[in-house]
């Protein structure tokens, strides 16, 4: 289209296309993102009758018996619901990209497609499905254990304050490994060949080239993936209410801070909403999920060096 | 292809446009909307009640414009606070409603004479703390008790139903030890069947339906008295009398566990019956009966429903018409048979064509009435009675709680946000 000479003139211009192209999303972002987010916060800081309250809201909700409790718990849960997920998930999405871009392996579509359909599908669908599976009246579970001779370790985990945690991250897990799979397996895929060849002719076996070629160059997407993990479980709520109900139990042992907030804010039954509260609880979240952030992004990011082959 | 979605579309724009007059027209009759989260009573409402209405009074057409339920509450907020609310708003029970009103979005119906139809159980839900106001016009109750099977009773020859608390253990246990049938069908799951089906139902003659109920609110009595925790102890009694691994069925679960056949009693609400029977389920009904054996009997009858008028309606007097229409005896009658489970509170005497929910109904006449002790006053703090009635109770069938814990539980949650005056 232009001819190459104008291009040196055009690049002092003040690049009205690439303005036109970001302002929809920066436009909307902000309006329905930025704007509610800084509202919400401005809310926090004020009492409900809209007298400045500074930060007493955050006191109360860090140290009063009434309110304390129920947020350490559901930030105790979150930890425990994102250890499992760094601990199953990411490894087990890393296993099956490593496994799924060997050439050797037939079928890797088919399994690529299969193992990422849950993340595709509504969490209503994965939480009904998965709470018939383990139904102790009709559940094909129990049945699936005794068929392994596991039948006695059967129980009816959904509703036991001990097992229910780990059994919701679980489902989780398997909706969501598709994810560090597609990530894993994109940047495994862009390590060349050559490298990984010229390991091989020098004699190194599947572990070593794994070991010491195809994980450290793909360090930055185990980092992003980390990253992503953390926001995603601690904003965390639909799977939760959608299984265990607003009310996260057994006695508030599934409860994460996207139920805590949804019953602070919106109210349950005969428990009103709290605008005020819902709002520093999201205050809370808001934090909590800044300093992960930070913490990978001062801390683990600027040291990795991506490297582009 | 792209011809025959052409057609259609203009097809359907040709049955809306053919729709609309219907609504624009007929003389200009004053249009009146109902909110409400009963969503699932739509056909109801659109083919029997509205109908009724609009035969006397033509000038008024009514239309009744329902949300989910799990959405009403911060829709109808959020309608009431930008104006665009429907005249008629159905009111929960209170503080829900209280608060709408102390915000000045429902209007005070003391004038309206239809309200002396109602007695003050009754009116209790949807009237302010001192009494002085009542904002809505009560609709309907729900009664706790026990849905049977009557073939599975039938076939274990057990033909007295229980009066007492005693008697239905007995029965309970019979059927456990003949084997074939799970004796109770209730799962602790979803907690509120606990508290709910289970607390309330047994404990309103524990604690002496309505003097035990403002005892509490007086401060006169405590959770950690003895019916309270005889109430926690009659559900811990429930656990071996519930199907295998209950602690993970939740409420659908049990209600289809009962309705194919499996189990003989199930600890009810009365909205259950329209379910079962629809299932093809020969059911009966009996009430708590005297639990504590002091020859009389209480029962759960609880206020769930009523209607009220938005303050803001420019159509207030055809409101209230309306309102006046749903306090008298026809719609009680009309509403009763044709929701069987949601009981009329309106003093009119009236006749359920439903036997089940006739023999739920005539436990009025053997018992008291009272509602569900956590429903007003004490549910307005942090943490929440009713929340912590739902952990508790499920907690002390599951046995992770013995019922003194749980009384203690309850009592020391209260204690933190409730004094009375």
């Amino acid at each position: 289209m232009a001819a190459p000479a104008s291009a040196p003139r055009t690049r002092r211009r003040i690049p009205w296309s690439v303005v036109g192209f970001l302002a929809p999303a920066l436009v909307i972002y902000t309006v329905f993102m930025v704007l509610p987010l800084l509202d919400s916060l401005r809310r926090s800081l004020f009492t409900a009758s809209g007298e400045l309250a500074g930060l007493d809201n955050y006191v109360t909700l860090l140290t009063d018996p009434d309110w304390a409790p129920r947020f350490w718990g559901a930030f105790a849960n979150n930890i425990v619901f994102f250890a499992i997920h760094m601990l199953v998930q990411n490894p087990v999405g890393l296993l099956l990209a490593v496994l799924l871009t060997t050439r050797v392996l037939r079928g890797r579509t088919v399994y690529r497609t299969l193992i990422f359909a849950p993340t595709v599908l509504s969490v209503v669908i994965i939480g009904f499905i998965w709470k018939l599976i383990l139904s102790p009246l009709w559940g094909v579970m129990e049945g699936a254990m005794e068929a392994v001779g596991l039948g006695d370790f059967y129980l009816p985990w959904l509703g036991l304050q001990g097992p229910a945690l780990i059994v919701v991250s679980l489902m989780s897990v398997w909706q969501f490994v598709g994810i560090p799979m597609l990530l894993f397996s994109a940047a495994l895929l862009s390590i060349p060949d050559e490298i990984i060849e010229a390991a091989r002719t020098d004699g190194a076996g599947a572990w070593r080239i794994f070991r010491s070629i195809q994980l450290p160059l793909i360090l930055p997407t185990v980092g992003i993936v980390a990253i992503l993990t953390f926001v995603g479980n601690f904003n965390a709520f639909d799977l939760v209410y959608t299984v265990q109900g607003g009310l996260a139990g057994p006695e508030f042992s599934t409860d994460l801070f996207g139920t805590y907030f949804f019953r602070t804010f919106f109210g349950f039954q005969l428990q009103l909403g709290d605008p005020v509260m819902g709002a520093t609880v999201a205050g809370m979240m808001f934090l909590i999920i800044l300093f992960g952030v930070c913490l990978y992004l001062f801390g683990a990011q600027r040291r990795l060096q991506r490297v582009d082959p | 292809m792209k011809k025959k979605s052409l057609a259609l579309g203009a097809a359907g724009v040709m049955a809306l446009t053919a729709a609309m007059p219907i609504a624009t027209t007929a003389q200009d009759p004053v249009k009146l909307t109902i909110e409400s989260w009963r969503n699932d009573d739509l056909g109801i409402w659109e083919d029997v009640i509205i109908p009724a209405f609009e035969a006397q009074h033509p000038e008024i057409d009514v239309t009744f414009a329902p949300t989910p339920p799990a959405d009403y509450n911060a829709t109808l907020q959020t309608k009431l606070e930008g104006g665009t609310a429907g005249d008629l708003i159905t009111c929960r029970p209170f503080d829900a409603s209280l608060a709408l009103y102390d915000a000045g979005y429902l209007a005070s119906l003391n004038d309206l004479p239809g309200l002396a139809n109602f007695g003050d159980v009754a009116k209790s839900a949807w009237i302010t703390d001192d009494g002085s106001n009542v904002f809505c016009v009560p609709m309907a109750s729900v009664i706790h008790g026990f849905i049977y099977n009557k073939d599975i009773f039938e076939e274990l020859g057990i033909t007295q139903l229980p009066t007492t608390d005693e008697e239905l253990e007995a029965i309970l246990a019979q059927i456990k030890e003949d084997g074939r049938y799970t004796p109770l069908a209730m799962g602790t799951k979803d907690m509120w069947e606990s508290a709910t089906m289970g607390f309330q139902n047994v404990g309103a003659d524990l604690w002496q339906g309505e003097e035990g109920r403002k005892a509490l609110i007086a401060g006169e009595a405590k959770l950690t008295d003895q019916p309270y925790v005889d109430a926690l102890a009659e559900l811990a009694a429930w656990r071996d009398f519930l199907p295998e691994g209950f602690e993970g069925i939740s409420y659908p679960d049990a209600q289809q566990y009962f309705a194919t056949g499996q189990a003989a009693v199930y600890p009810a609400g009365s909205w259950d019956i329209a379910f079962f029977e629809g299932q093809g389920l020969d059911i009966g009904f009996f009430g708590p009966g005297d639990v504590d054996g002091d020859g009389d009997c209480v029962i759960s009858d609880h206020t769930d429903i009523a209607l009220g008028l938005n303050a803001a309606s420019p159509n207030a007097e055809a409101a209230k018409t309306f309102l006046d229409w749903v306090a008298s005896a026809e719609f009680a009658s009309l509403y009763s048979n044709s929701l069987p489970g949601f009981f009329s509170l309106s003093n009119e005497p009236v006749t359920l064509e439903d036997p089940v929910a006739q023999e739920a109904l005539d436990l009025r006449a053997t018992c008291d009435s009272t509602i569900r002790n956590s429903y007003q006053i004490l549910s307005r703090g942090t943490p929440n009675l009713e929340n912590e009635l739902w952990a508790v109770s499920a907690a002390v069938i599951n046995g992770t709680l013995t019922p003194e814990e749980g009384a203690a539980r309850l009592q020391e949650g209260l204690d933190s946000w409730y004094a009375a005056d």
